[in-house]
C-alpha cells in the first residue's frame, strides 16, 4: 500500500519533470522559430487577429463591468472617510496595477488560449503538422511561432483596453451616478499615478502573462494526445494551468515590484 | 538483400530494421528494397505498423537499430536541414488527406510552392490548375477541405503531393474508406501519375483486389517480419498458409478469428468470481 502510493508519487514526479522538460525545449524552438516570422508579417498579423482582435469585445465588456464595480464599491468605502475625490486614484490604481493585466490574461487564457489549445491539438489529430513535416514545412516555425507572438504582443495590449475602458466606467458611475466630481476624478488620478511605478510595471505583468499563458496554451496542444478526449483534456488542462500561474505570478511580481516602498 | 549490383536501381533501401514502441516489437530485423519507377506495395494486416514503416522512411520516426537509406541517404543521419531537403522530393498521401482546414483547395495545393519557392503568383497559379487537372477536381479549386468527400480530399491532397514534382510518393492506405467509384479513381490515377510522372510509389494497404492490380512488387509483412514477397501473380500463388488466408480473406485460418484468450467454458464458468 505505502509502497504503491509511493511509486505513484514517485512516477508522477517524473511525469511531471519530463513534461516541464519537452516544454521549455518546446519554447526554445519557439522563440528560435519566431525569428522566421518577421520576413512574413502576413502570418502575425492573420494571427494577431484571432488571437487579440476577436478578444476585444470579451475583454472592453468585462473591463466596463470591473471598473463600473470598482468606481461603486470604491466610492462606499471612500466616502465614509470623506475621501471620494480619490476615486479615480483607487479605480486607476486597482485596475493598472492588478486588476488590469490579471483579470485580462484569465480571460485571455478563457478565450484565446483554449481556442488554441483546441486548434493546435485538432491539427495533430487530423495529421496536419505531421503533414507539413513531411513536405518540409517545419510546423513550429510555420504555425506554432506566429501564434506565439501574436499571443505576446496582443496580450499588453488587451490589458491597456481592459484597465482604460474600466477607468471610464469607474468614472461613469463615480461622476455619472454617485456625483463625485469629474475634475477632481481624473487630476487626482493624474497627480498620484505614477508612469513608472504603476503603467509600465502592469505592462510588465501583461507580458509576463501573455508570454506564460501563450506557451502554455501552444504546449498542451502540441504535446496532446491526438484523440477527442485527449484535445478535450489538453484545453482543460490550458486553463487550469493558465489560471495556476497567472496567480502565482501575479504575487511574485507584485512582491518584486512593489515590496519596496 | 542487400546487394550492390542492384543499388542503382533501387531508390529506397530498408535494411535490417529493428523498431519498437515500448515493449512490443514492431519490426524485427526487416530488410525491404523500392525500385525506382516502379509501385511496391506493402500489404498486411491492420495493426501490422504499415504505417509506421512510411514514417521511418520519411524520417519522422528513427529506428532502433538498421537503416533507411533514400536515394542513397542514410536518412536518420542527415542534419535536419538535408532531411527537409530531401523531403520535399518525397510526397506523401495520408491516410486522412492532412489537408489544411483554415485553406481553400486551391491554397492547399499552392502550400508547398509558396512556401518553398519564390515563383511569382501567376505561375504557382498554373501549376496549381495543372496539377487540380491531373487529379480531375480543377473545377472544386473554390472549396473548402470540409466541403470534400473523402474521395475528393484525398485526391486534392494527391495534387498537393505532386506539387512540387517529387521523385517519389508513399500512400498511406489509399483505398480505404472509399467507394467503388472513387476506389476506381485512385487506382487509375496512382498508376497513371507514376508511369507519366515518371515517379516511384510506395503503397501500404491492406486492399488486397486493388493493391495487387497495379503493383510491380509486393511485400506482405505480418508480425514484425517479411511474409512473403515477389511480383502479385507470385503472392497469389504463395505457398505459405498466412498469405493465402491474407489474400483470399477467409475468417480462419493461421489467423483466428478469436483474440487470444483463456478456455471458453472456463472463463464463462468463472463469472461468478469477478465480472470481468
Amino acid at each position: 500500500m505505502v509502497i504503491e502510493l509511493l511509486q505513484r508519487l514517485g512516477s508522477n514526479t517524473r511525469d511531471g519533470f519530463t513534461k516541464l522538460g519537452r516544454g521549455t525545449r518546446f519554447l526554445a524552438q519557439t522563440i528560435a522559430g519566431s525569428v522566421s516570422v518577421l520576413p512574413r508579417p502576413r502570418l502575425l498579423l492573420n494571427q494577431m487577429y484571432s488571437v487579440g482582435v476577436l478578444s476585444f469585445l470579451i475583454i472592453s465588456i468585462s473591463g466596463l463591468f470591473v471598473g463600473m464595480v470598482l468606481g461603486l464599491q470604491g466610492y462606499y468605502i471612500l466616502s465614509d472617510f470623506g475621501a471620494e475625490e480619490t476615486l479615480g486614484v483607487m479605480v486607476a490604481a486597482s485596475l493598472v496595477r492588478e486588476l488590469g493585466p490579471v483579470v485580462s490574461a484569465l480571460l485571455f487564457a478563457g478565450r484565446a488560449g483554449s481556442a488554441l489549445t483546441a486548434e493546435i491539438g485538432l491539427m495533430k489529430a487530423t495529421e496536419q503538422l505531421s503533414g507539413m513535416e513531411m513536405m518540409a514545412v517545419d510546423p513550429i516555425k510555420r504555425i506554432i511561432s506566429p501564434r506565439f507572438l501574436a499571443g505576446l504582443l496582443s496580450m499588453p495590449l488587451l490589458a491597456a483596453l481592459f484597465s482604460t475602458v474600466g477607468i471610464l466606467g469607474g468614472q461613469m458611475v463615480g461622476s455619472g451616478l454617485l456625483g463625485v466630481d469629474e475634475g477632481s476624478y481624473w487630476a487626482q488620478m493624474q497627480a498620484k499615478l505614477d508612469f513608472q511605478d504603476d503603467i509600465i510595471n502592469g505592462v510588465i505583468k501583461s507580458i509576463v502573462f501573455g508570454f506564460v499563458t501563450t506557451w502554455i496554451a501552444l504546449f498542451e496542444g502540441y504535446d496532446s494526445i491526438p484523440t477527442s478526449e485527449g484535445v478535450s483534456r489538453a484545453t482543460t488542462r490550458t486553463v487550469v494551468n493558465s489560471a495556476f500561474s497567472i496567480l502565482g505570478l501575479d504575487f511574485i511580481l507584485t512582491a518584486l515590484m512593489f515590496g519596496d516602498d | 538483400m542487400d546487394n550492390s549490383d542492384s543499388s542503382q536501381n533501387t531508390l529506397v533501401s530498408v535494411s535490417n530494421l529493428t523498431f519498437s514502441r515500448g515493449n512490443k516489437k514492431i519490426f524485427d530485423d526487416i530488410s525491404l528494397n523500392f525500385e525506382r519507377g516502379k509501385i511496391t506495395a506493402i500489404m498486411g494486416p491492420s495493426g501490422t505498423g504499415k504505417t509506421t514503416l512510411l514514417k521511418l522512411i520519411g524520417g519522422q520516426l528513427c529506428p532502433d537499430k538498421g537503416s533507411v537509406k533514400v536515394d542513397g541517404k542514410n536518412v536518420h543521419v542527415l542534419r535536419r536541414a538535408e532531411l527537409y531537403d530531401l523531403r520535399k522530393r518525397m510526397g506523401m498521401l495520408f491516410q486522412s488527406g492532412a489537408l489544411l482546414t483554415d485553406m481553400s483547395v486551391y491554397d492547399n495545393v499552392a502550400f508547398p510552392l509558396r512556401e518553398h519557392t519564390k515563383l511569382p503568383e501567376s505561375m504557382i497559379r498554373s501549376i496549381v490548375l495543372m496539377k487540380l487537372q491531373a487529379v480531375g477536381l480543377r473545377g472544386a479549386r473554390h472549396l473548402m477541405p470540409n466541403e470534400l468527400s473523402g474521395g475528393m480530399a484525398r485526391r486534392i491532397a494527391l495534387a498537393r503531393a505532386i506539387a512540387l514534382d517529387p521523385m517519389m510518393i508513399l500512400y498511406d492506405e489509399p483505398f480505404t474508406g472509399q467507394d467503388p467509384i472513387s476506389m476506381g479513381v485512385l487506382v487509375h490515377l496512382i498508376k497513371s501519375l507514376n508511369n507519366t510522372l515518371g515517379l516511384t510509389s510506395i503503397i501500404v494497404s491492406h486492399d488486397v483486389h486493388e493493391t495487387s492490380a497495379i503493383a510491380d512488387y509486393i511485400y506482405v509483412i505480418a508480425d514484425g517480419k517479411v511474409v512473403d514477397q515477389g511480383s502479385p501473380e507470385h503472392i497469389r500463388k504463395s505457398s505459405s498458409e498466412w498469405v493465402q488466408q491474407f489474400m483470399n480473406g477467409t475468417a480462419d485460418g493461421p489467423v483466428h478469428f478469436h483474440y487470444p484468450a483463456r478456455e471458453y467454458v472456463d472463463d464463462l464458468l468463472s463469472a461468478g468470481k469477478r465480472y470481468h
